[in-house]
């Protein structure tokens, strides 16, 4: 077998995604933070105030990469959803799952920034904007897809209801995406380009653009480690689970099962 | 050994439907009570000046049919999964997806139309202008089969469980909000004597689209819950 499909084969056996999952989580979390700090100093400290709205943008660098994020894990799930429903491969229902929450908390950061923001921009708090409506109904999509995961009580036919309900959702998608272009809204439109040159200074966008990193990696981190404790939980009764547990008991000395 | 034609099980499901809707004729009427006791909350509420309720008159029986479609949803494969003949459907040999279409339809028949009756009834006791009555007719005739359709998608996803109330209402309703958006946008323009055809070929759009594709959906979630 090609070497490569051998690797990503192995990659979905719950074990050894558990161990490459605790290898990659300190990078994860680690290049999150250091990203995180350079772009929180560059964007408060280094980037000038805006002409128009003074200081009050500089919001602009917590609420834009939550608003990308709460798309981006939702797409995230979706994906992971319908791997899960059409190859019945575990690992993809338990990534699905823990992405869940995670992408939630994004949706609810990007909303309360966007709140704050409101307030002195616009005057409210909240309008019932066609960008702002569809971000909260997304909210309510990624708690619904909580809420019935929870719900059912075995684990893997829970995760995959889930799943395809997240894939039901998925039309909500393009309505927050493009909504500031089909409807005429307060919420202004788009000032980054992946095509073509951006609307915005260069000295605002590079600490956007990296704190857009810094939130992927947190993302990874957090998915990584959500994902650990719930392959731990379903496979409860799995040899390897006894051995984690038993090596855990033992540390720091290594595990004399670890070598049979 | 022969299965009979789809048509005749269609027809067969159809009419053993309506024969226990029929049977059981007083709960069918409850979502049409229901609805009219929403509605007459209103006024009590928000006083019975006419222009206030002229206002609000087209959106408050949307909104209030929109919950009498939601709270019969639960009963859409209630029975049929505790006597056993849901998963027969399942596993007859005849397309399920067609199948729950029919069932589908059964409950849009007696759980929407009844309500779609009774809408110039509500108006009228909101004030509603004469000249918005068909205006909210012909959205609310494109937009309850539609929130049938998403409603019985979610419901497939929750088949089986206790208390599925809440949650039901939970996964259905932001799948409900755009279907909301556009059949109020319609009675909202033709309030202000704007154009409201755009908002109802929308719907008329969505309508096309989720009934091709929402009895597949609704096979496919219905899978999921029955494994």
């Amino acid at each position: 077998m090609n070497p490569l499909v051998l690797w990503f084969h192995k990659l979905g056996s719950p074990p050894t995604f558990y161990r490459l999952a605790g290898r990659l989580l300190p990078w994860c979390y680690g290049l999150a933070l250091v990203l995180g700090a350079v772009a929180l100093y560059g964007g408060l400290v280094l980037a000038p105030s805006d002409y128009q709205q003074g200081d009050a943008f500089r919001i602009i660098f917590i609420h834009v990469p939550c608003a990308w994020m709460s798309l981006f894990v939702y797409a995230f799930m979706a994906v992971n959803g319908f791997i899960a429903l059409v190859w019945r491969i575990k690992l993809s229902e338990t990534l699905a799952m823990a992405a869940a929450p995670v992408g939630a908390a994004f949706t609810f950061v990007c909303l309360v920034t966007g709140s704050l923001w409101g307030k002195p921009m616009w005057g409210t708090w909240w309008t019932w904007d066609a960008r702002l409506t569809s971000e909260l109904v997304l909210l309510f999509l990624y708690l619904g897809v909580i809420g019935l995961h929870q719900a059912i009580e075995d684990r893997r036919q829970a995760a995959r209801a889930a799943a395809f309900l997240a894939l039901v959702g998925i039309v909500n998608l393009p309505i927050v995406h493009f909504s500031v272009t089909w409807w005429n809204t307060l919420h202004q439109g788009s000032t980054v380009r992946l095509f073509g040159p951006s609307l915005i200074d260069a000295r605002m966008l590079w600490p956007l653009l990296t704190m857009a990193l810094a939130t992927k990696f947190w993302f990874a981190g957090s998915l990584l480690s959500r994902a650990r404790v719930d392959l731990l939980e379903l496979e409860g009764g799995k040899d390897w689970v006894r051995q984690v547990a038993l090596a855990a008991d033992a540390a720091p000395a290594p595990p004399p099962e670890a070598s049979a | 050994m022969s299965y009979g034609s789809t048509a005749g099980a269609c027809r067969a499901l159809l009419a053993r439907d309506l024969r226990l809707v029929w049977r059981r004729r007083g709960d069918a009427l409850n979502p049409a009570l229901f609805a009219i006791m929403v509605v007459a909350l209103f006024p009590f509420a928000l006083g019975p000046e006419p222009q206030v309720l002229q206002r609000i008159a087209a959106g408050t029986v949307l909104v209030a049919l929109l919950l009498a479609g939601l709270l019969s949803l639960d009963a859409l494969f209630r029975s049929d999964l505790e006597d056993g003949s849901l998963e027969q459907l399942v596993l007859s040999p005849h397309p399920l997806a067609l199948l729950l279409a029919c069932k589908i339809a059964v409950h849009w028949l007696t759980t929407a139309l009844p309500l779609l009756v009774c809408a110039p009834l509500l108006g009228e006791l909101l004030n509603l202008p004469p000249a918005l009555r068909p205006v909210l007719l012909a959205s609310l005739g494109l937009s309850t089969p539609l929130l049938s359709l998403i409603g019985a998608v979610c419901v497939a996803l929750t088949v089986g469980m206790r208390r599925s109330g809440m949650l039901l209402a939970l996964l259905v309703l932001p799948l409900y909000v755009p279907v909301l958006i556009f059949a109020a946008g319609a009675c909202n323009a033709a309030q202000n004597g704007l154009a409201f055809t755009a908002p109802l070929l929308w719907l008329g759009a969505g309508l096309a689209l989720s009934l091709v594709l929402a009895p597949l959906a609704c096979a496919a979630a219905l899978k999921i819950s029955l494994t």
